[in-house]
Parts: C-alpha cells; structure tokens; sequence
C-alpha cells in the first residue's frame, strides 16, 4: 500500500521550526533525539547562538565604560535587550528590570536585600507547597537569620493551590509581611492564578509584598506583569531559548529604590570614597561588576524569536501537545499522572510513574536510562522539590516538558518506550 | 544494545528479590546516605564476630541493607554485602569504585554511576567510625 503522508495542520509550523535548532539533527543512541527535558532547560535556535557569536566577533566590549564605538555598540545592545525583556513581559519601564545570573539569583537578591531589611523576628513568609528549591531555600536561609517563620499554602488532590478567599485568609496574618509563589509548577504543571492570588492578598493586606516565580511560565505563555501586579517577578532566559547565565528581576521601581545593594563593586556605584560610597540609579544599583554581556545580548534574540511566533500560540501548541500527551499516557496500564487532568490548567509539564499496587514499580532513573536508549530526553528525580513529592507520597517521578519544536509525532514515540521499559522491568 | 548492558536480567533479578536485605537490631557498625539527586536512600549494617582482636582485623558475621532507590542502587547494595560477608574489616576497607562495577558486571554512564557507587559510599561510611 501506497503511504500518503497527511500533514497535519497545527498551530505552530514546527516543521520549519525546527530547522532553525541544529541540535534537533542529533542522533541519541543511533535514534534522533527527541528532546522533552525543556522544563530543565529549552535548546537554542540559531538566531540565538548567531547573537551571541556576532557580539563575540564583531562588538566586544565592556558597556558603560567606554567612550569608543565599541563599547557604544555592546552598551546600546545590553541596554536594549533589557527593553527587549522588559516588554517581553509587559513590565513597563525598563528600569524595573535587573539582569541577575538566573531566576535563583533573583530571588536570592530579593530575599538578601529587601528580606533582611524589612522582615524581622516573628514575621511570616508565606510559600506554597509546589515551590522549586530555588523559592523555598532562600527564605529558609534568611528565616533561620532574622527567626522569622515559613508557612505554606497546601495543595490539593489534582496539585492546585487550596487559595479560595475563605482559605487564603487562614494563611495570611498581621505578621505575613512576604508571599512568594511559582506561577507555573515544574513538577504539576499547575498554573496558578497568580493574578486573582495577588488580588485576594491586597485585599486582605495591601502592605504585604508578593513575588512571583515564573521561570516556567515566562517561556511558554504570555504574562503581562502589568496585569498580575506583582511586586517582584523573577524569570530565566536558558528555559526560554536564550542562553544560560542570565536571569531577570522584575520589581516595581519604588521598592527597588529602596533596597539596599546586593553585591557591591564596580558598575553599581555613583560616587566612591574610601569610607563610603553612594550608589548608581536602579536598575545598574543591582547589577555590580561585568555583566554578563552575551548572555543578555542573547536573551534579547530569544525574546525576538518567540516573538515572531507569538505568545499566545505557544502557549496553544504546548495545551494541544499536552492534551494529546495526557490523552496517550492515560492509556497506558499501570501509569500514574501527577497534577490537574485539564490541560486548560496545566503547562507543557506531566510528571508520572509507573505504578504497580500503590508503589513505583520502575524508579524514575530506571525508566528516563531506558527512555535515553530510545534517544527520548526526559527528566526524573525529584525535580528540586524534595517536600512536594514527600506531599505526593513518592520517592521520585519521571517528567516530560514540552516546547515549540515538539511533535505529535514524538509523543507518539513515547509510548512505546515506555512500555518497552515496562518488558524489560517484566511488568 | 546498550539496555541490555545496563539492565541485564540476573541484575534485575537481584533487585527483584534481593539478598540479604534485612536489618539488624544491634549492629556493630551502620551508616545510611542519600542521594540527592534521585532520592535513593541506603542503610547497611554490620555486625561483628566477636573476638579479641583489633576491630581492623575482625571478621563481618553478617552484613545487610535496606533502603529504596533505583534497580542500579539496590542491586548493587545487595551485591556488596553479599560479598563482604565473612570479610576482615581491613579488606573491605579496601574496596574501590572498580570492584563494584566489576561486582554488578556493568560500567554505567556517568549520570548513573552514582547509583551503582552510592552502597560503597554508605560501607566506607558505617567503616568510617570504625577508625573515630
């Protein structure tokens, strides 16, 4: 029989996107690589890798310093790419954005220099029970520093935030002073309603300061920070096509006025003595020492990249693949899906097991070494949120994360390796 | 195939019913670890010959382990105690990275190596207070 191929008619021409990442040529193990790991990190596209190459080759240069062409041109493009970020976003002003190393950093940098100013003994820090690592170990350091006290907002059965007005009002007290949450979970996929959250928080008590986490948002939907409202935002560029090493804080400019510096030398400062110094205007008050140049300059091509594409249909291709995903993993025997079953309220995220009479039957490292045989690229472990998953009830869970050059094709591919692992493990 | 290399059946077999996995009410020497990264977790316990002799030159009555983690770990848990069983102290203190791989019969790749090493790492550990 004669095969037609139907082209399938889909929201993003992933055909054409594709070939503008030249890792996707790749061959894992003899088998194309089929990458679905990008919840750890995205691939680059040549427009990126392009950008960063040009500024090595063609402008080098320190920014703010010089006075030669040079040093005009990097400084012109480091500044720009932070527009380019800031309207990325919708944050407004440029000047609300500080480039950070990642959105740890950023984090790190609010819980350092505004945590240790305005939280103090007795006061409360409100998280959530999904954070990553990364928004739950800075405010347990600064905590420990100043004996202030962590609460959490529990999840429920289908991993989203218990955060009904009524429920939010038992967590936030005259003592809650901070609130900080993910926006999109790296293990649930739960997309927060961080707006209507904010909203209720401001009701209750408009002087508690709230940040959100959206380093898995930020690449795969549109946010508009004029419309949530946050006080700070923070989000990273390698999860977004840039490259890794640089990282964003968003924080309204009235707060970041009155934050102290967080790391002191050069760049940050307007006037040094040597008792004491004064330091430069925000956004560069943050942002001491040599930036990372490229890795902004690289940032700035990846926001111009999903740009082209559009926001709004990534964020329509990642709901479609992870309906068909979730769609094809429910018919697996013996599969366990973590988080909401309606793709309307989840991103390109599913964490799952193999599960046999209540328990992992194939530990997550066991089945992503069998998946990588097969050249899939998945992530498994705990996923830096060792308290969520004791919340789930499991040691560990294997995770697929899709992006803009994922097919149906290769979510296909998927099931059999999955049920090849199940053979091997004689399940 | 490479699976075939890293999951070969009598290593699966291992981790399916393993042997001596157990624990011991009074151990002479015990440590556990974690392995961050994947969340595996191994105790081993040791309990001792009774003798005179110097705590390096005594033999091991009976050595187990427990804990859960991947088929790499466990079965390499179980493996090692096995073989150490009945050992000197001081001999065991010898074991490196290389007589396990050699043990599980497999080189795994480096993402994975802590898996196989991680029984090591809890032995050398219980052996560890043996010197404090």
């Amino acid at each position: 029989m004669r095969q037609v191929a139907i082209k399938q008619k889909t929201i993003l021409d992933t055909e054409k996107i594709r070939k503008d990442f030249p890792i996707l040529r790749r061959e894992i193990h003899g088998k194309p690589l089929i990458y679905f790991d990008n919840a750890a990190t995205s691939q680059k596209p040549k427009q990126v890798i392009n950008a960063i190459s040009n500024y090595y080759s063609r402008y080098n240069a320190n920014v703010h310093r010089g006075v030669h062409k040079l040093s005009e041109e990097a400084t012109q493009m480091y500044e720009g790419a932070r527009k380019k970020a800031a309207d990325f976003v919708n944050a407004g002003d440029s000047r609300q954005i500080v480039f950070t190393r990642n959105a740890t950093e950023a984090i790190n940098l609010v819980a350092y220099s505004w945590g240790r100013k305005n939280i103090k003994k007795g006061d409360e820090v409100l998280l959530t029970q999904m954070e990553h690592h990364s928004n739950l170990v800075p405010w347990q350091i600064l905590a420990k520093e100043v004996s202030a006290k962590l609460k959490f907002i529990p999840i429920n059965e289908s991993g989203e935030l218990r955060v009904h007005s009524s429920e939010l009002g038992k967590y936030i007290t005259s003592k809650t002073k901070l609130v900080a949450l993910t926006h999109v979970s790296n293990v649930l996929g739960t997309i927060n309603p961080v707006k209507q959250v904010i909203e209720k928080i401001k009701n209750l008590d408009s002087r508690i300061k709230i940040l959100v986490d959206g380093a898995q948002a930020v690449p795969h939907m549109p946010v508009s920070i004029q419309n949530i409202k946050p006080d700070f935002y923070v989000f990273t560029g390698h999860k977004m096509l840039g490259p890794t090493g640089i990282g964003v804080l968003y924080a309204k400019k009235e707060i970041l006025e009155e934050m102290e510096p967080f790391l002191g030398g050069g760049e940050m400062i307007l006037e040094v003595d040597w008792e004491k110094s004064s330091w430069n205007y925000v956004p560069w008050k943050f942002e001491a020492g040599t930036p990372d140049v490229a890795g902004a300059i690289g940032l700035g091509a990846a926001a111009d990249y999903l740009n082209s594409l559009g926001m709004k249909n990534v964020r329509e291709h990642e709901k479609e693949s992870t309906a068909y995903a979730l769609e094809k993993l429910s018919a697996v025997k013996d599969l366990m899906v973590y988080g909401p079953k309606d793709p309307e309220k989840r991103g390109g995220v599913i964490s799952f097991n193999v599960v046999k009479n209540g328990q992992v039957a194939i530990h997550p490292h066991d089945l992503a070494s069998i998946l990588d045989t097969e050249g899939i690229a998945v992530r498994s472990g705990q996923h830096c949120a060792q308290p969520l998953m004791k919340v789930l009830g499991i040691p560990a869970a294997a995770r697929v994360s899709f992006y803009i050059y994922n097919t149906k094709d290769e979510i296909d591919k998927l099931i059999p390796a999955i049920e090849k692992a199940k053979r091997i493990f004689k399940l | 195939m490479m699976e075939d290399q890293l999951y070969r059946e009598s290593l699966l077999e291992i981790y399916r019913n393993p042997t001596n996995r157990g624990e011991i009410t009074k151990p002479d020497l015990e440590a556990k670890l974690v392995n961050p990264l994947c969340g595996d977790e191994i105790r081993i316990q040791i309990e001792l010959a009774t003798s005179k002799s110097q705590i390096a030159s005594r033999q091991i009555r009976r050595a187990v382990f427990s804990g859960n983690g991947c088929a790499i770990s466990q079965a390499s848990a179980s493996l090692l105690a096995e073989s150490i069983q009945g050992n000197k102290l001081s001999d065991v203190n010898k074991l490196r990275g290389n007589d396990i791989l050699k043990l599980i019969g497999m080189n795994p790749s480096p993402s994975r190596i802590g898996c196989a090493l991680l029984s090591l790492e809890v032995l050398m550990e219980a052996l560890g207070k043996v010197k404090s």
